[in-house]
This record gives structure tokens, C-alpha cells and sequence, in this order.
């Protein structure tokens, strides 16, 4: 399969040439110059992107070609638009990017089949769950901007949600794997309706109700939202039964009434959703801000370097989309929306192409997380939902969300390296023979 | 699992197309919406935050420049400072984020900020370059001409202004209340809004550039262009016809006379009369010599009913009543600059200039050059034509008259020793009790036998009194200071 190696060569080498092309631009337009670092800057992301793509042909020989160029695309972006709001953030960003990377080839070094991971799956459970109570710990939990989600041991600041996100659908996905069957035959009669037991479902409600209530304790409600779907999608896939999606969305919409009701922070985000022009220079204030990026990029954009005509909050992290569709306009914007799509949409192939129920459900899990990540941030900047803050992933600033996407990416390289070994197996078989 | 996976990801694609519809919306099809909305400041910021050059006089005076903020903790990278403070606030105007701009920074925004295409073109071959692509602005006008255009009004409500006939270069350009531009243009937020606000309510409307955008009765400075119109009709010599000695002139359609100064008896011909300043003549001459018909077509070739076309925002028209067909009473005050007769002192100015010009009136403008950042003149002003009123044969008799005035009639205050200065006093009437007038000067002057270098008008507001001689009186010195200040630089030029 040195094809798809050779395919992903070509891909990542476009890639670097645009993000230094990308680089180059962003200076120019913000002051007319090029950048002195340049050739140092291009060859650190020659090296970073070709080691990832080397380790891809050493570890992971028949994995999808498209996903990691796309990912290196993404992050190249994101870091050319933070350089333009803080060569600080950016700095930082590139070192994210390297430690990302080395997460990235570590776990296809250390994960050589994803069975591997099957088999601590209550290891996982828990590794999550202490995950999502660390920022509650005094002393080490901080909080930032209202949610409580950053733990901080003495240089390292990290969100150990993000973390959780993956390390729970490992645990899901290998749960339900096992259980599915059980699950999905199962009978509970209430009144009129056949429910599945929930005994059968227990560790998992158990975990996700946890979940839940910890996040939002956290006011970390997009992440709440993520991990809701993220569990009601995976049992909804596993088990093949409707009425879970349905159930599920009645609890949704209960769990969102009684959450409206009950918190004046959710019932904020929701009256800045329905009429943020009611206190524009208040609580309307970002999500204003970030119409008037976009729209002040037009079709064609400001041009990269050129933007920040605007002042968002938080431009660089939860809407540094506003700032791409005000430099790139509604070109580039929507490049980055067919990126995400790619990405899902490869990550959805995977899933289906694999034999293994585990491996189906991961790869599901996985892609949804990504996919569900940046539709929940970005339909919140286009108000097409409230807000509710989450990076987007590969392109905010942020080295917690940076690095455990990196890590997703390589186990859904290694399940997709996997589906291919196999499907080759019986061939090479029938050649034997 | 698979059929769910499949139905999955069609739910994921609904899901970034309803994301892309919105983009849409946003960015195409409410986009002049936002943009337009008076909360969205990112036209102003991204022009605030631009490299933006600066602007000096001629004679080397920084008057705007952009520096480095020093408040790195600001939103703004750069701030506009007025080195000049109010000397030139009128000229320069001001750049502020929230109150947009005017004067020059309007003007020549996109030579300030190097956006003009010419200015594109060059800084494409200067990509590699590490130079900022910004239009420095070099102005006509003088420093030193406008202090002593300041210190000699002092602190008198008015305005002078002073102008190259050859070429229509504004030389002085003041005006009394002025205001400092700094403050407005302030980063501070409530800096800018107190100044704001306090210059709005002030007296005198300090942030109006009153020489060019107010206008006032020019009383008898308009007799001017009344002998102007008369020369050029051909109705009206040096030697016919010779007015009636009397002492006031009765219109038709009316008993009231317009009287003459003090009741005196004046009369006779054109340099004599325009000497004296005779009311009675003038408006014999306008109402009945000229007619209304003639009147009416002569004074918008002097740039009545018209605004000037200068390089600065919003100039105000200077006006002549046309309705006076059948209406002699009015025609005979207007004729003598009265009743619905107003004009800004820039107009007064050019019509000075276009007498000593040969008949002809220069576009006025304060833009010399704009040069880039390596100091390469980029852009020049071109001088043309503005309005041509008279032939130069009448253009040189009605200059010869109006030395005379200077010589030995009511402007006798600004004449100067070894040059040739003609003049013409004015005191418009406010008809108020006591009485208070605008007083006027407009004029001239030269090296003797040379075309004049300088025309000058210059009006103080609300003057006690109301004799004619009162604009001899007051605004006389303040012309004759600013009329040698400025022969003085051209001769060290």
C-alpha cells in the first residue's frame, strides 16, 4: 500500500507549502514584510509533518491517506491566524503542535491493535472519571472564565476533559461492543412501550450521567452537549434500535427545560442566542463582534493578516472562526467546513469498513467527536445554536484539545491500518493456496 | 451498524450545510446590514490602525502624525497627535474612531493611508521592501503667515484668509474659536466624548472651519463685484456714467432709501465712488445700470450660488438672492452686499484674487504634494481655473481702482511700503441696538508693476458699530500684518 503512503507524501508536502505560503501572506499583510524566520519556519513544519507522515509508513502502512493532511491543514491554518493575533499564543501553539505530534506517533507506536485498548475498558472508565473530577480538586482545579475545567500542576496547565472525551469512548465503544447484543434484545415493559433494560446499560448511564452532572457543575456545557449526543449516537449505532434516539432526544429535551430553568448561566446563553442585540456591548458583545468579522470579510475576505479590524473575545480559541471567515472570507470559511466534513466523513468509512464491532464503534465515536466539536462551536459563533464554548478542534489555540485530537487522529489511522490488513489477509490466502 | 453509520454521516453533512447556509447569510446576504451598523467599527479601526502618513505645511511644520501607541495594553496600535494643537484644527481636521474624520484627514485619507491605486501600484514593486507604504502630505499653507493670522486677530471671533492668486494656494487659514484636534482624536474614550461634546455646545461652533464653511453679510467688500459685473457688462467705465451726488438712493417700488454713511452726500464716477464706499451709487448701479437680469448671471461668475472648489469637505455656498426681477428695493441692498447676500470668507477672498488675478479665479486648494515614505514627490496638486469673470483689460482697471481705494480711501490702513496693495473695507450691519457690524477687508498686493502674490480677506464678527471706516479700522491691521507676513515668505521663498 506504499500508494496511499505515497498519496499522503504528496498531500502533506502541499500542505506545508501552503501553510508557509499562508505565513508568508499573513506577514506581508500585517506589515509588509516577510518574515525573517521564514526558511527556520519552513523547515520546522517539513520536519514535524513529514515525521508524522514517516511514522504513518513505519507504524500504520495502510491507513487512510487523507486524514492526517487534512489535520496538518487544519492546524497549519490555525496557527497562521493566531500568529496574527499573538506571536505569544502562536509560539506556544507550535510547541502544542510538536508535542501533538509526538502524542500522535507515540500512540501508533504503543497501540499496534485496537483490541489492545478493548481490554481495559473499566481501566478507562475510571482513568475518565478522575479525569472529570480533577478541576473540582481545591488547589490544583482553577477557574477560568466562569468554567471550572483547568487543572494546573506546577508548570502544566492542562484540561483534563478533553483528555476524557477520548478515554470515554474507548469505554463506550468497548462496552457497548460487548453488550450490544443484550442491550438491544432486551425487553422493559412500561406501560405501552418496550424499553431496553436498563440494567443492561448500567456502567454506561452510570458514567455518562456522571459525566453529565460533573461537567455541568463545571458550567462546561458545551462539552456536556458533546458527551450527551456523543453516548446517545454510539448506543444508537451499537444496538441499531430507533427508539433509543428517540428516548434519548425526549431526555434531551427535558434535561435542556429543567437546565434552562434552573440556571441563570444556561439562561443567559440562551437569551444572548434568541436576541443578542438586546445588550450589544454586554453579553451580546462577542457574538456581535463575531458577525461583524465575518461579514466584514465578505466573499473574498480581508486577506490573511489583514483582519483583526475587529476585537472578539477569546478570537484566537472559541472563535477563531470568525477571525479565518473574516481574512479568507466565505472561501476559505467554507474550505474549513468541507475540511471538517472530509474528516468526519473519512472517519464514518473507517468505522464502516471495520470488521470488528469495537473497532466499528471507536472509530464512530471518534469521528463524532471531532465532527460534533466543531459543529457545537461553530454553530455557536454563526448563532445557529447557543453558545457554548469548545475549541475547535486542531485549529483553536489550546494545547490540551490540540494534542488529545492528535491522539484521536492516530487511533482512527490505527483502525483504519487494521481494516486494510485484513481485507488483504484472505487474498494473500488465496494466492497461498 | 453500518446502515446507521451511512445514515450518520448524511445527518453529519445536513448538519455543516445548515452551518454553511448560515455563513451565507452572514456574509453575503446580511453583510451591508453589518457592515452598516453604527455598533460595527471595523472600517474605522482597520483605516485607525493602518500606517497613516503625516502632514506638514509648506514651511516645515509637522501638523499630524501617527505614533506608536504607548499603551500596548490598547486595542489600537497607533495613535494621532496634532503637534500644532488649534493653529491648524480647521485644516487638518480630525481622525477619530468614533467620530470618523474631516478637513484634510478626510480629504486625503486615502493618500494618507497609501491606498490610492497609484499608491498600490507603487508599493507592489516595494513588497520586499521594509518600508511603510503611507502618503506624507505636504500643505500650501504657512506656518508662520497663519500664527500671525492668529496672533492679530487675537481672541476676536473671525476669519482670514489669505491665497496665492497665480495658483489658488491657500496660504492662512484661520478662523476664531478653533479647537484642538488631539482631544477628539483621543484613544480614551472618554476624552473624545467630553471634547465632543463640550465643542458641540461651545459658543461659536469652534470645530466649524468658518472661512470656508459659514457665511456672513460681506457689505460693501460685495460692491466689488457689483463693479465687477458693471466693467465687464460694459454698462458701467472708469469715466461713465458719473452717479448723482446725494445722499441716499430710493428704489422703485418703495419709499425707504438706502442711505449713505453718516447721511453724507457721495456720488460720482466708478474709482470714486468705490473710494468712498459709496451705498447710494452702488445700488444705483446694481438696480439700475446693471439690472436684475444681468445681476443675477454676473455674480454666479464670481462663484455666487456656488461652492468653491476647494480640496476640503463640505465647503459652504456663498449666495445671492436670484428672486430680485421684480424686485428693486432688494436688488438695490443686495448690490451693496446686504440683505440676502452671504458669503464665506474663502469667496471674499477669491474675489479679491480673481481681480488681481487678470479676471481670472484659481481653484483654491491646501494640498501641495503627497510624497511617499522615502520622501519621492508622488502626487502634486495641478492649479487650474476656477471661474474667469472678467476680461484682464476690465480685470486691470478695477484692479487700478481698488489701489486706490488703498491709497487714499477707506483702506488706507493696509497699505505697505514698496509694494502695491489694493483693497476693499466692508461693515455689514447686523441691525441690532446698539448697533454691531461684520467688519471686512479684502485686497491685494505685490511688488509694484508685478501681478499681486497675495489676496486676503478678513472678516472680525460682531463688532460694535457701524460706520463704514470700522472695517478700516479693525480689520485693516490684521489683513495689512497678514498680507506683509506672507509677502515677507514669499520673498524668502
Amino acid at each position: 500500500m506504499t500508494n496511499r503512503r505515497n498519496t499522503e507524501l504528496g498531500l502533506m508536502l502541499l500542505v506545508v507549502f501552503i501553510t508557509a505560503g499562508a505565513y508568508v501572506l499573513a506577514s506581508l499583510g500585517a506589515d509588509a514584510q516577510i518574515p525573517a524566520n521564514v526558511i527556520p519556519f519552513l523547515l520546522i513544519v517539513l520536519g514535524l509533518l513529514i515525521g508524522a507522515h514517516v511514522a504513518v509508513r513505519k507504524l500504520a502502512p495502510n491507513a487512510d491517506p487523507i486524514l492526517l493532511p487534512m489535520v496538518a491543514l487544519l492546524n497549519g491554518l490555525g496557527y497562521v491566524v493566531i500568529a496574527g493575533l499573538n506571536e505569544k499564543l502562536a509560539a506556544a501553539q507550535a510547541s502544542w503542535t510538536a508535542i501533538g505530534i509526538i502524542g500522535f506517533v507515540a500512540t501508533l507506536w504503543i497501540v499496534k491493535r485496537p483490541r489492545d485498548l478493548e481490554r481495559y475498558r473499566y481501566t478507562f472508565a475510571l482513568l475518565g472519571i478522575v479525569l472529570l473530577l480533577l478541576p473540582l480538586v481545591p488547589g490544583i482545579g482553577k477557574s477560568v472564565g466562569g468554567s471550572r475545567i483547568w487543572v494546573s500542576l506546577g508548570p502544566i496547565n492542562f484540561q483534563p476533559g478533553e483528555i476524557a472525551k477520548v478515554v470515554l469512548a474507548i469505554f463506550f465503544a468497548a462496552y457497548l461492543a460487548d453488550q450490544r447484543e443484550l442491550i438491544a434484545t432486551s425487553q422493559w415493559k412500561v406501560g405501552p412501550f418496550r424499553l431496553p433494560d436498563p440494567k443492561y446499560l448500567g456502567p454506561v448511564l452510570i458514567a455518562w450521567g456522571f459525566t453529565l452532572v460533573v461537567m455541568f457543575y463545571e458550567k462546561d456545557l458545551g462539552s456536556s452537549l458533546l458527551f450527551f449526543t456523543l453516548l446517545l449516537v454510539m448506543v444508537w449505532v451499537a444496538t441499531q434500535r430507533t427508539s433509543f434516539l428517540v428516548i434519548g432526544s425526549g431526555l434531551f429535551a427535558g434535561g435542556a427545560w429543567f437546565a434552562w430553568k434552573s440556571f441563570d448561566h444556561v439562561q443567559l446563553r440562551v437569551d444572548i442566542w434568541l436576541d443578542p442585540w438586546k445588550d450589544p456591548s454586554g453579553s451580546g458583545y462577542q457574538i456581535i463582534q463575531g458577525m461583524f468579522a465575518m461579514a466584514f470579510g465578505g466573499v473574498t475576505g480581508t486577506g490573511l493578516g489583514l483582519g483583526g479590524n475587529v476585537r472578539i473575545p477569546a478570537a484566537e480559541n472559541d472563535f477563531i472562526f470568525a477571525v479565518i471567515a473574516e481574512e479568507l472570507g466565505l472561501f476559505g470559511a467554507a474550505l474549513v467546513i468541507m475540511a471538517y466534513m472530509l474528516i468526519v466523513g473519512s472517519g464514518l468509512r473507517i468505522a464502516s469498513q471495520a470488521e470488528h464491532a469495537f473497532d466499528k464503534l471507536l472509530a464512530t465515536g471518534l469521528s463524532l467527536l471531532v465532527g460534533l466539536q466543531a459543529f457545537i462551536i461553530l454553530a455557536g459563533v454563526l448563532r445557529v445554536l447557543p453558545l457554548t464554548g469548545v475549541a475547535l478542534p486542531f485549529i483553536s489555540y489550546g494545547g490540551s484539545s490540540l494534542v488529545v485530537n492528535y491522539v484521536l487522529l492516530a487511533l482512527l489511522l490505527r483502525i483504519s491500518d487494521q481494516n486494510v490488513r485484513k481485507a488483504q489477509m484472505p487474498d494473500a490466502e488465496a494466492v497461498a493456496v | 451498524m453500518n446502515r446507521n453509520i451511512t445514515r450518520l454521516g448524511m445527518v453529519m453533512v445536513v448538519l455543516f450545510l445548515i452551518l454553511f447556509a448560515k455563513l451565507n447569510w452572514i456574509q453575503v446576504v446580511d453583510k451591508q446590514n453589518l457592515d452598516d451598523n453604527p455598533l460595527n467599527t471595523a472600517q474605522v479601526r482597520r483605516d485607525f490602525n493602518r500606517p497613516r502618513g503625516s502632514i506638514s505645511t509648506i514651511d516645515g511644520a509637522l501638523l499630524a502624525q501617527s505614533v506608536a501607541n504607548p499603551d500596548s495594553s490598547s486595542e489600537f496600535d497607533r495613535m494621532r497627535v496634532y503637534p500644532e494643537g488649534d493653529l491648524f484644527g480647521h485644516i487638518t481636521g480630525f481622525f477619530s474612531f468614533r467620530f470618523g474624520s474631516t478637513g484634510v484627514e478626510r480629504q486625503y485619507s486615502s493618500e494618507l493611508s497609501g491606498s490610492t491605486f497609484n499608491q498600490q501600484v507603487r508599493g507592489f514593486s516595494d513588497l520586499f521592501v521594509a518600508s511603510e507604504n503611507v502618503g506624507n502630505v505636504t500643505l500650501t499653507v504657512r506656518k508662520d503667515v497663519q500664527q500671525v493670522a492668529r496672533d492679530s486677530l487675537g481672541n476676536r471671533a473671525g476669519s482670514v484668509v489669505a491665497l496665492d492668486p497665480r495658483t489658488g494656494e491657500i496660504l492662512a487659514f484661520w478662523s476664531d474659536p478653533s479647537y484642538d484636534p488631539n482631544l477628539i482624536s483621543s484613544l480614551d474614550k472618554a476624552v473624545s466624548e467630553t471634547a465632543w461634546k463640550t465643542l458641540n455646545a461651545a459658543p461659536g461652533q469652534p470645530m466649524r472651519a468658518h472661512q470656508y464653511q459659514d457665511r456672513y453679510f460681506p457689505g460693501s467688500t460685495f460692491k466689488v463685484v457689483t463693479a465687477g459685473i458693471g466693467l465687464e457688462s460694459g454698462l458701467v467705465t472708469n469715466t461713465s456714467p458719473s452717479y448723482p451726488f446725494v445722499n441716499g438712493y430710493t428704489p422703485k417700488n418703495t419709499d425707504l432709501a438706502i442711505k449713505n454713511f453718516g447721511g453724507e452726500i457721495c456720488g460720482g464716477t466708478l474709482p470714486e465712488i468705490l473710494k468712498i464706499s459709496c451705498n447710494s451709487a452702488f445700488a444705483e448701479m446694481g438696480t439700475e445700470t446693471i439690472g436684475p437680469v444681468e445681476m443675477v448671471a454676473g455674480v454666479a461668475k464670481w462663484g455666487f450660488n456656488d461652492a468653491p472648489p476647494i480640496d476640503l469637505p463640505d465647503p459652504a455656498r456663498s449666495v445671492f438672492p436670484t428672486d430680485v426681477g421684480n424686485d428693486p428695493p432688494k436688488l438695490a441692498q443686495s448690490s451693496i452686499g446686504q440683505n440676502d447676500v452671504q458669503a464665506t470668507p474663502l469667496e471674499m477672498a477669491l474675489v479679491a484674487a480673481g481681480v488681481a488675478n487678470n479676471g481670472i479665479i484659481m481653484k483654491p486648494h491646501v494640498l501641495l504634494e503627497v510624497r511617499d515614505s522615502q520622501g519621492n514627490v508622488i502626487d502634486k496638486y495641478k492649479p487650474g481655473s476656477w471661474l474667469k469673470p472678467m476680461s484682464p483689460l476690465n480685470a486691470s482697471i478695477l484692479r487700478e481702482d481698488m489701489l486706490g481705494v488703498v491709497a487714499g480711501g477707506t483702506a488706507t490702513g493696509i497699505q505697505i511700503p514698496g509694494y502695491e496693495v489694493g483693497g476693499k473695507t466692508g461693515t455689514a450691519q447686523l441691525g441690532t441696538t446698539p448697533p454691531r457690524s461684520h467688519t471686512w477687508m479684502i485686497g491685494f498686493a505685490g511688488p509694484p508693476g508685478q501681478p499681486a502674490t497675495v489676496a486676503i480677506a478678513v472678516v472680525v464678527l460682531d463688532q460694535p458699530g457701524r460706520n463704514e471706516a470700522t472695517g478700516g479700522v479693525i480689520a485693516a491691521p490684521i489683513a495689512r500684518a497678514v498680507l506683509q507676513a506672507a509677502l515677507a515668505a514669499q520673498a524668502g521663498r
